[in-house]
């Protein structure tokens, strides 16, 4: 069973339907019991991190996400999830969960920073990833393959050894990053095709040592 | 980098997808969850639904149509017409769409949008605006006007400034309809989507006019849009989504090519 972590942060019912069109059973859920007793937990969420990170916390969630992490099961963060997995979020200055050293940088300030015009934010729509390494949950991916993003901020975890894919939007930037038991995509892969249901089928059976 | 998004519209009334011109005359051609999974599997980027159903008391057949397609399709959607309150939004979006579009509504009541984009997050608020070419006056510099009512209702507002007061108030997205081009085949209003995708920082989808593949090229070079609207030139097999692909990746147009 896949515990999907529910903490009033957008639709989540988009995760749980793509699970069940793959035959995974899952359960949304903010039950601390039942997120214990899960085999595996996505963590996704659309919003602002500082709102999120007080839904997390006045649910006592924060906590149990960082059990689960330690407890070694297997853990999918989602688009807002992967970012508030980090230690800290340009937006609302809101400081995260810590669990990978880390920020969340906008791409409005990195864009003014190196003078680039034009682009539109947010980042919103298919793009590609490019893998630095294989890893299980990514197996099977066409080269091409392209994937539903929507996001103003990414992730920058500070040991670039933690970044397992990157994405370019005139900058490249991390999207997706993990170590251990945990990985966490940018883009929204209940929301992307084939290529996404690959990723969620993956990481349903997946063991990391 | 991004692709450009090819997006196909659905108008949905009563529960069938329905194709008239400037809406009359409307002729059922077919279920619209069938349609949702035809495209989907052909590599449509997105699709947006459009319910004129006519009587808001029916609207719970709208919300059956987004649950179903939720259950059958892992791309984004968004789902316009009708959309009046944030409960009507909240409906559409817990029911499975990724974004909703507000149209009329936000013209009479801009609220809508910053309440919903409060509510549910920028990025499923689609600010729909339908657009006719009036001629630049002092009231409507840019020279394209607001319209409601499929075009017959004139609202003395400015495009460009519509477009740009949307996007303060929260919209995450524009869908740019020229009542001009609509239904025509000829091609999408070019000077009009550069004019407001230039000057927003938010993604701009076309809407109206698209014939032929050369129309969508046109539009997302030359106009600068970020995505594509298409509707009567698949609905009835003239092209296909992976030949107008195909035409837009030999063009140089960066599009999605696996699925």
């Amino acid at each position: 069973m896949i515990a999907i972590i529910d903490y009033d942060a957008g639709n989540l019912t988009s995760v749980s339907r793509a699970l069940f069109h793959i035959n995974v059973e899952n359960v949304i859920t903010n039950d601390i019991k039942l997120i214990e007793s899960a085999e595996r937990i996505i963590f996704p969420g659309v919003g602002a991190a500082g709102s999120a990170m007080k839904s997390l916390i006045r649910l006592g969630l924060d906590d149990a996400i960082r059990q689960a992490v330690e407890s070694g099961k297997p853990v999918l963060g989602i688009c807002l999830g992967t970012q508030i997995i980090l230690q800290e979020s340009r937006e609302n200055q809101a400081k995260c969960l810590g669990i990978i050293d880390g920020s969340v940088r906008a791409f409005s300030e990195i864009f003014q920073s190196k003078g680039i015009k034009g682009l539109k934010i947010p980042h919103m729509g298919w793009n590609r990833i490019a893998l630095k390494a294989d890893h299980p949950v990514f197996a099977g991916l066409k080269e091409n393959d392209e994937f539903y993003f929507v996001h103003g901020y990414y992730p920058l975890p500070d040991n670039l050894s933690q970044v397992i894919a990157t994405t370019d939007y005139v900058i490249e930037f991390p999207s997706i990053i993990g170590m251990n038991n945990i990985v966490a995509t940018q883009f929204h892969p209940e929301k992307s095709g084939n290529p996404g249901l690959t990723i969620l089928k993956n990481f349903s059976s997946w063991e990391p040592c | 980098m991004l692709s450009k998004r090819i997006i196909p519209c659905l108008d949905v009334r009563e529960g069938r997808t329905t194709k008239g011109i400037k809406f009359e005359n409307n002729v059922d051609i077919g279920d619209p969850v069938e349609m949702a999974l035809m495209y989907y599997e052909a590599g449509a980027d997105e699709i947006v639904f459009y319910d004129i159903t006519a009587s808001h008391e029916k609207r719970d057949i709208m919300i059956d149509v987004v649950r179903k397609v939720a259950e059958t399709i892992f791309i984004p959607f968004s789902v316009g017409g009708g959309i009046r309150t944030i409960e009507d939004m909240r409906d559409v979006l817990l029911a499975g769409a990724e974004k909703v579009s507000v149209n009329s509504a936000a013209v009479r009541n801009p609220e809508i949008i910053s309440h919903g984009a409060a509510a549910f997050g920028s990025q499923c608020i689609v600010l729909g605006m339908d657009v006719k070419h009036v001629g630049k006056s002092e009231k409507i510099p840019s020279g394209y006007e607001i319209v409601i009512n499929g075009g017959r209702k004139y609202m003395g507002m400015d495009a460009l400034a519509w477009a740009l007061k949307g996007q303060a108030l929260g919209a995450g997205e524009i869908c740019l309809n020229s009542i001009d081009a609509d239904g025509t085949k000829d091609g999408y209003e070019l000077i009009l989507t550069e004019l407001i995708s230039s000057r927003v920082d938010i993604p701009v989808i076309a809407s109206g006019g698209a014939g032929q593949p050369v129309h969508l090229r046109d539009v997302l070079t030359q106009g600068k849009a970020d995505a594509a609207l298409i509707a009567s030139m698949v609905h009835y097999g003239t092209y296909t989504i992976p030949k107008i692909k195909t035409y837009l990746d030999d063009q140089g147009v960066k599009i999605r090519s696996t699925w």
